[in-house]
């Protein structure tokens, strides 16, 4: 490939590469048109054709030939197995988050089409971040996702405590990405490119112990533990989830974890594969830190969004586990548990956006408190994603955790792997206290749920799916190893 | 065979569909209970093969099942059945029916998901025994404990969240510790089946380390001193099926996986460490059976005896290295792990029994505190009988089925050690102690106040479970010989292998 002369063939080949992106960015645009001219009457279009749009991005994606790692379009963008699988994720994700978020925009009286609008431009942020194969191009995906974010976190205007948190995750974000950047430009500096596989090459042939790297890297991981929300950088996570509307927080929740995870394993094995020995270090601290304060700090929590919060930065104490084993088991285990992790806490949102109804908002434990006397089901569901997030077979977070575990005590970190499990088992006393209150308490709450069938059809498919994979994970693990080989 | 080969596949499943489907049935509860009281049948009448089909006289796996599950860790549906495993699958399947018929009418609220859950729980209690892959094992080890979890938890008494929470959370982190150690030597092994763990050279170091991990998960589950604490809470606070469930089945997981991992895959770190089981099995033994002595309410009493129980199962697994110290012979070895596992299934059948005794008490009192009975035999003569006989075999008398296990372990921990066997022995006084005193202050004596004069002697269904008890409690008690031919193979093998060290060349 030759960046110098423009080979029109070699672009339209592309160009086709990145249809997904080009036709998401479209349709993005044109239902941000069309929302003009619907009356509030039909408003519920604009819902129906954006999840129509990811339905059709998927496809698109799904469907491309990925055989190996493909650079084009001048080495911006690359298709490969991993961005396929995490792209395909992060479409369905949003899909179903749009589907339990119309019914909570509607009860609430903010339907509006902005929500939609900036959901697609924050996947379409996501897609490109995903398929970088460039700082450039990673960096305007990331800032693309965080932008529509800020935005879609101060997306009801009334509300001051929403505001609150978005100026609160734009400043911090900011500076998170003012300091990734900061990074980028440092490796840039080191290695003289910006493309990953030619910084890979530098790193890979003698650069290892360059000062100026290893002072990149620190800085790289900053922003990455930003994205991920780990400790000590997961300062605007609890509040950010708990001030948000709750269709905000599960998007946040799951579409922009992916995200980082994507940015992660971009920046970090991808481009500095080779100095993983620097890396890894970094990421232990960040890791056991993550998983300590997150399990420990949930149990004080009394909001769920909040807890669901704490809990998020344990979990991704997890994920890191996987990735600073540096394997490729340990890649894949990571992928697993993200993958796993963004499904069960759709889950978990979509429940609490199912409780609340005009004026409410079923955040609080107590709203939860005998649940299982005014729907059984659901009750049941909720204990199935909270058992999950647990790390309990046979659902999907105990694989996940399995995986991981046993990327640890591959590369004979067994102490990790030990801190590891008994994290888990004071996580698991917050989870149990959820399920304590849906199912030992007597209600005080006696409304009906409220919820459209599609909402409760696609919720419950959800969590059936957190038990289904947690029974046979194995056709998912080895959609990670074909992945990440 | 039955199934094309899949018994064992069909008596997991089985209980946990119809788990399931009892579950939709919140708005009949007659049809759920029929319905669970079919399943449990069913499942009991299928698991008869199992004995009848055995092959005694070999120590290899039988009903063996193996089926792809999870690739890309090489992890299997891996199933079978030896002479340590098939009987507590038996014991399962049957306390599981006298469980629901015990529980027929005394389940107020939630009857479907009552039921439901002790079915699922029967199904995921029978993948325990049945299983040969550590994941296997492990889902089925830890998905048990969220039925339980919950059957305490909703119909229990009123410290009931305390208790579960902590049985819970107990289990939890001694189960985790047990998983790192799986993976461990999983890596080691390339494998997860259990037989490469049991031929996997490791060294002292690392038998240690993961003798340790499981002896959190065993222990805890046992329950030994001194993580004991969480089951009289647990036995206190759960519904009698519940307790039941607990004390016959749960407890002798951790017997069998001492039995099943433990012994043969650390046998140098268990020939290390044997004193330290063996000095926690004594004061189980001695310490708790005065502790039972002291306890005012029923439930907790025979939790404690249970404990002191399960000390005599532990003591009688890990004796044998003694033995072999003191005599120089491996004779006894295999009489000390055969005590543990026929003390392990008799306990079994008389603590559900002697909970299911205090549960027809507190059906119609509804008070566990000895204080509140007194003289029960003049208005419940036929409980009184039952009660009694239990309250015997309790503390082991010859004739029935609680004296078998108590004279092999003590016999084997007299060729260890005449010391070790004089203080197991003092079971058989502090036994006879907590459970004739008990008998005593309930049973005999004049009628201690209206409550007790108003009681009604026991109805048919109450019979029906309490009879089958003390049937087989009698049964193995005079007869021991089936049982024992059918594990012996398995424990002689067993035996043999705890005693070779696997110490990496």
């Amino acid at each position: 490939m030759n960046a110098g002369s423009f080979n029109p063939n070699y672009f339209a080949q592309g160009l086709s590469f990145a249809a997904p992106e080009i036709f998401l960015g479209l349709a993005a645009c044109a239902i941000l048109m069309l929302d003009l001219l619907l009356s509030d009457a039909r408003r519920h279009w604009t819902g129906v054709l954006a999840v129509v749009s990811l339905g059709v991005t998927a496809v698109l994606v799904a469907v491309q030939p990925v055989t190996g790692r493909v650079v084009a379009l001048g080495g911006l963008y690359e298709l490969d197995p991993m961005g396929q699988v995490l792209k395909v994720v992060t479409l369905i994700i949003v899909a179903a988050v749009f589907v339990y978020s119309s019914d909570y925009l509607r009860r609430r009286a903010i339907f509006k089409g902005e929500y939609f609008v900036l959901g697609l431009f924050a996947t379409l942020g996501t897609l490109v971040l995903t398929a970088a194969a460039n700082l450039i191009t990673l960096y305007l995906g990331l800032e693309l996702l965080s932008l529509c974010l800020y935005a879609m976190v101060a997306f009801d205007r009334d509300s001051g405590i929403a505001a609150e948190s978005a100026i609160k995750y734009f400043v911090l974000g900011s500076m998170a990405s003012g300091t990734l950047l900061y990074g980028m430009s440092i490796i840039y500096g080191v290695t003289g490119s910006l493309e990953l596989a030619a910084i890979a090459d530098a790193v890979r042939n003698g650069l290892g112990d360059n000062i100026g790297l290893i002072f990149g890297i620190a800085f790289i991981i900053v922003g990455v533990g930003f994205k991920f929300g780990a400790v000590p950088f997961h300062m605007w996570i609890p509040d950010v989830y708990e001030g948000s509307p709750t269709c905000v927080t599960v998007f946040i929740g799951t579409a922009s974890k992916l995200a980082a995870f994507a940015l992660a394993m971009r920046l970090l094995p991808e481009a500095l594969g080779g100095s993983q020995q620097d890396w890894s270090q970094m990421l232990v601290v960040l890791s056991v830190l993550s998983m300590a304060i997150g399990n420990i700090v949930a149990i004080a929590q009394s909001n769920l969004k909040r807890m669901l919060a704490y809990s998020t930065i344990s979990h991704v104490g997890y994920v890191i586990l996987g990735i600073l084993a540096g394997t490729a088991q340990g890649y894949q285990a990571a992928m697993f548990y993200m993958i796993s992790y963004v499904i069960v806490t759709a889950g978990a949102f979509g429940m609490i956006l199912l409780l609340g109804r005009q004026g409410f908002e079923a955040d609080k434990l107590a709203d939860f408190k005998g649940l299982v006397v005014r729907s059984p089901w659901f009750a049941l569901m909720m204990a199935i994603l909270m058992f999950s997030l647990a790390g309990l077979p046979p659902f999907i977070g105990f694989p996940a955790k399995l995986g991981v575990v046993q990327a640890v005590l591959g590369v004979d970190m067994t102490w990790l792997g030990v801190v590891a499990v008994l994290f888990s088992v004071v996580g698991a006393y917050y989870y149990l206290r959820v399920v304590k209150i849906m199912l030992f308490d007597e209600p005080v709450d006696t409304a009906p749920l409220g919820g459209s069938m599609l909402m409760r059809t696609v919720l419950s498919c959800n969590a059936l799916l957190v038990l289904g994979l947690g029974v046979m994970p194995g056709a998912l693990l080895q959609l990670c190893q074909r992945a990440l080989p | 065979m039955m199934f094309g080969g899949h018994l064992l596949s069909v008596l997991i499943w089985l209980p946990i569909i119809g788990g399931c489907v009892v579950l939709g049935l919140g708005k009949q509860p007659a049809a759920a209970k029929w319905l669970s009281l079919g399943v449990s049948v069913l499942t009991l009448l299928l698991s008869i093969p199992l004995w009848t089909s055995f092959t005694t006289g070999i120590a290899t796996m039988q009903f063996v099942e193996r089926a792809p599950w999870i690739a890309t860790i090489h992890s299997q549906f891996y199933i079978g059945v030896d002479g340590i495993s098939m009987p507590l699958i038996l014991l399962t399947t049957f306390t599981t029916v006298l469980i629901l018929i015990a529980s027929w009418i005394n389940v107020a609220k939630r009857v479907a998901q009552y039921f439901a859950a002790f079915l699922i729980l029967e199904g995921l209690m029978i993948g325990v025994f049945a299983a040969l892959d550590g994941v296997l094992f492990y889902v089925f080890w830890e998905a048990m404990l969220i039925p339980m979890f919950i059957i305490i938890g909703v119909w229990g008494g009123p410290r009931r969240v305390y208790a579960t929470i902590k049985f819970f959370l107990y289990t939890f982190l001694g189960s985790l510790l047990m998983l790192v150690a799986l993976i461990y030597m999983y890596l080691r092994a390339g494998s997860y089946e259990l037989a490469a763990f049991q031929t996997l050279p490791l060294t002292l170091t690392e038998q240690t380390c993961i003798f340790l991990a499981f002896f959190a998960a065993f222990a805890v589950k046992v329950p030994m001193w001194p993580v004991h604490t969480w089951l009289p809470d647990a036995h206190v606070e759960a519904p009698t099926g519940g307790s039941v469930v607990l004390a016959a089945i749960m407890l002798k997981m951790g017997g069998y996986g001492f039995l099943r991992f433990s012994l043969p895959i650390a046998p140098d770190a268990s020939r290390e460490l044997d004193w330290l089981i063996i000095t926690f099995s004594l004061i189980a033994v001695v310490y708790i059976g005065f502790v039972a002595l002291a306890q005012r309410d029923m439930k907790k009493l025979i939790a404690y005896s249970s404990i002191a129980h399960m000390g005599f199962v532990t003591l009688g697994m890990f004796i044998g290295y003694q033995i072999v110290v003191h005599t120089g012979r491996t004779a006894g070895v295999e009489m000390g792990i055969d005590g543990a596992l026929v003390q392990m299934l008799s306990h079994g059948f008389v603590s559900s029994a002697l909970f299911l005794c205090v549960g027809v008490l507190y059906d119609r009192v509804h008070s566990r505190e000895i204080s509140d009975y007194g003289g029960v035999i003049n208005t419940m003569p036929m409980f009184a009988a039952f009660m009694v006989l239990f309250a015997l075999a309790n503390s082991g008398l010859p004739g029935t089925s609680g004296f078998v296990g108590e004279f092999l372990v003590i016999l084997a921990s007299f060729k260890a050690n005449v010391w070790f066997a004089f203080l197991a022995a003092t079971t058989l006084v502090l036994g006879a102690a907590y459970s004739l005193w008990l008998v005593k202050r309930v049973i005999f004596g004049e009628v201690a106040n209206d409550k007790v004069a108003a009681l009604k002697d026991l109805n048919g269904r109450e019979f029906l479970v309490l009879g089958l008890l003390a049937a087989v409690v009698i049964l193995f008690g005079v007869w021991p010989a089936p049982l024992l031919d059918v594990i012996r193979a398995s424990t002689d093998h067993l035996a043999q292998q705890l005693l070779i060290s696997k110490i990496a060349p």
